[in-house]
């Protein structure tokens, strides 16, 4: 019995259906939709990110290897990252799992780890990159897509930066288009790209690099929004929100500071119900 | 220098020679854009935030009549445009196309023949009046500069509204298409500035060209990307466009439509050779569907420095250097390169059938750093027709079994109708095959 309640409660963990969803997603871009991304590297990276983890975890003697986070990282990371060579997707996955362990401040890692990986690695090589276009723009895809990621953040319950991400993206684009007397075909074409969803609500969404109360995310999200914005339909370079999310990260600590709250535990909502469980017995 | 240059070249011809052993079929037809009604075709050179871009077009008209108006990036000079060679731009075409390849079968009685080849690459090989001005400045139009360039008159715009310059350019009888206001107005809020370009008929008639060559532009902008709003706005029905993107690091796709490679690679029935325009034309009409028409098909990527099967010799560095390439070749005394030669040069073939339905924004790029060759490549396979010294049977049970996956590859890659397929394959005769059992006898056996 309490085992099963255990394995029942730490199914709780949101992060389960991250990486569930994530698979899906992986399994459905690599065999369906083509878009170029190697099987191969897909393993490199992920083992990778693991080894990595591993290694850390012993070095910084955490109580207990986590295998999640770094999935989760690297089928990220797997998804978003092109590259024509295996050894760019083992830097990627030893960098981003790296720089949860070495870039920290206050107890709480800066920067996203994919997102860092991928930032990183397109500035210093030219045989990374990102192919938003690829996942093809199809509503109902989007649509999909969209409901499937939804339902990891209600379950994660910090779906407001996410939302408010959309919102206010959504928001600009379609100002713009007012602005510009376009139709409106053209910001729902913007909006209805794979590519964003999956940075909406997988990246920009983990609670270990936002502020941690409600207002300080909202505003953290109008904050990536805006300048996500601004380079790529200002500046019009590729992959606004993925250069955006690095470049306000380090805003985050100041935010907390300006704005108390708690910081976020993944096993949090697990742990509750344990204890409740703990009670009874 | 040049003894190096030419060693590691010889280096790389022959480690082509070893690892690409499979692809020694010769060349017999290509799928040039000449296939396509209405096809228009634009080079875009790009490096960092330097673009150069050509654009071939298939006006068919009187030229007096023809006049275009191009929305640019940036604001251009005089030295910015130029006027290009359309052989290039043909060769270009002819070099990227979509091949057929074709393989002999061996004589299957000898067992220890050796796959001859033989390649088959040859490839043949205005001045503006005061008053004029005024009037376009009382509709706040700027005529910021006209001048002639080989056979066109241009004229380089700015304006800060739509109104005026589509009024201008009604009252200067160039006729523009229904919408077209809206789409110049947020070109004009995306600070785009326009040129206009009309054939002088006196210089046309003194350069003695019967066609209009492609105009040329090189400036610097953030923005890799193609205006194809305008275009969709006057054009009756779909429009073909082939881009052709020379760069220095890799492949070109599309940031905000789906890049798609075509099918490459498979094997058709022999009677392809002969239709090979309709099988490219019907296999591309089906892809399009395939991808709700809402796709961008990559239909080759290759380093320039070479290619096999050859559907023409790449580009020499001369050739590069007209159509933009301004990384290679430099001083007028190092520029001849020959073909074959490593160039630093990634050629990027894609082909678009767009309207504004399913393409609502302008086409968006970007370089990868994706090396990989592609080649849209079709194989077909010629069965042995010799005398036969030997019992053959089983061979042409192999034939036959391959010709029937033939015909169902073309099938699927086409939409055409599998049995109308089978009729135009030559099966060997079913005298020749070994008796059918029927099928009893073999559960058993």
């Amino acid at each position: 019995m309490n085992i099963a309640n255990r394995i029942s409660s730490s199914l709780r963990d949101p992060r389960y259906y991250q990486i569930a969803v994530l698979s899906t997603l992986l399994i459905y871009g690599i065999t369906v939709l083509d878009f170029g991304i190697h099987w191969q590297n897909a393993l490199l990276i992920v083992a990778t990110a693991l080894v990595v983890q591993f290694a850390a975890t012993i070095v910084t003697q955490l109580p207990r290897f986590d295998p999640l986070s770094p999935l989760i990282t690297s089928l990220s990371l797997t998804l978003l990252l092109r590259t024509d060579m295996a050894k760019i997707a083992v830097l990627a996955a030893s960098m981003a799992i790296g720089s949860k362990f070495l870039l920290r401040f206050r107890g709480k890692h800066i920067f996203n780890p994919a997102n860092f990986a991928l930032v990183a690695l397109m500035l210093v090589s030219d045989h990374a990159w990102v192919s938003s276009g690829q996942w093809g723009s199809a509503a109902i895809g989007a649509f999909a897509l969209a409901c499937m990621g939804f339902l990891v953040l209600t379950r994660a319950k910090r779906a407001e930066t996410t939302i408010a991400f959309i919102l206010l993206y959504a928001a600009l684009l379609f100002g713009r288009a007012i602005w510009l007397e376009d139709p409106f075909s053209i910001p729902l074409h913007q909006l209805q790209n794979g590519a964003l969803l999956i940075f909406a609500f997988f990246m920009i969404s983990d609670p270990k690099t936002t502020p941690n109360t409600g207002l300080g995310r909202v505003l953290y999200a109008g904050l990536v929004a805006g300048v996500a914005y601004t380079i790529q339909f200002i500046y019009y370079q590729p992959n606004g929100p993925i250069l955006a999310l690095i470049m306000c990260a380090p805003v985050v600590p100041m935010i907390d500071t300006l704005l108390h709250g708690r910081m976020y535990r993944w096993e949090q909502a697990a742990d509750h119900k344990i204890g409740q469980i703990k009670g009874v017995f | 220098m040049r003894i190096i240059a030419t060693v590691v070249a010889a280096a790389l011809t022959v480690a082509i020679a070893t690892t690409a052993q499979a692809f020694c079929g010769f060349y017999v037809a290509r799928a040039d854009t000449s296939l396509f009604n209405k096809a228009s075709q634009v080079v875009l050179v790009r490096d960092e935030n330097r673009t150069v871009i050509t654009m071939a077009n298939d006006f068919e008209g009187e030229v007096q009549d023809f006049a275009v108006v191009i929305p640019v990036p940036t604001l251009i000079e005089r030295e910015q445009i130029n006027v290009g060679d359309r052989a290039i731009v043909e060769h270009l075409d002819a070099y990227t196309a979509p091949r057929l390849v074709e393989y002999h079968d061996p004589d299957p009685c000898m067992r220890y023949e050796r796959f001859k080849s033989s390649q088959d690459s040859a490839f043949p090989q205005a001045a503006m009046q005061e008053s004029e001005i005024k009037a376009a400045r009382s509709m706040g139009v700027t005529i910021e500069a006209s001048y002639t360039v080989g056979e066109y008159d241009i004229l380089i715009l700015s304006a800060k509204e739509s109104g005026g310059l589509i009024r201008w350019l009604q009252e200067n009888d160039y006729k523009l298409p229904r919408g077209a206001a809206k789409v110049v107005d947020s070109y004009l809020k995306q600070d785009m500035h326009f040129f206009v370009a009309k054939v002088n008929l006196e210089e046309q008639s003194k350069l003695g060209y019967q066609y209009l060559r492609p105009l040329q532009v090189a400036y610097e902008s953030n923005k890799f990307m193609l205006p194809i709003r305008l275009g969709t706005l006057n054009a009756k029905g779909k429009q073909e466009l082939y881009v052709y993107a020379l760069t220095r690091s890799g492949r070109v796709e599309t940031t905000n439509y789906r890049t798609v490679k075509l099918p490459s690679d498979t094997e058709v029935p022999e009677f392809v050779q002969s239709e090979f325009s309709d099988f490219y034309r019907a296999m591309f009409d089906k892809q399009v569907q395939t991808e709700n028409e809402r796709a961008v098909f990559l239909e080759y990527a290759w380093d320039m420095g070479w290619c096999d099967p050859c559907a023409a010799d790449p580009l020499s560095t001369q050739e590069l250097r007209k159509l933009g390439v301004f990384w290679v070749g430099g001083a007028a005394g190092r520029s001849s390169v020959a073909p074959g030669q490593a160039q630093n040069v990634f050629v990027t073939r894609l082909h678009v059938r767009y309207d504004s339905e399913h393409f609502p924004e302008d086409l968006v790029f970007q370089e990868t750093g994706d090396r990989q060759n592609y080649q849209g490549r079709y194989v077909i396979r010629h069965p042995w027709k010799g005398e036969a010294s030997c019992d053959i049977s089983s061979y042409q049970a192999e034939v036959r079994k391959r010709q029937e996956r033939e015909a169902q590859t073309l099938a699927n890659l086409t939409g055409w109708d599998v049995d109308d397929i089978r009729r135009k394959i030559p099966f060997p005769d079913d005298d020749s095959l070994p008796p059918k059992d029927p099928w009893w006898k073999r559960i058993w056996s």
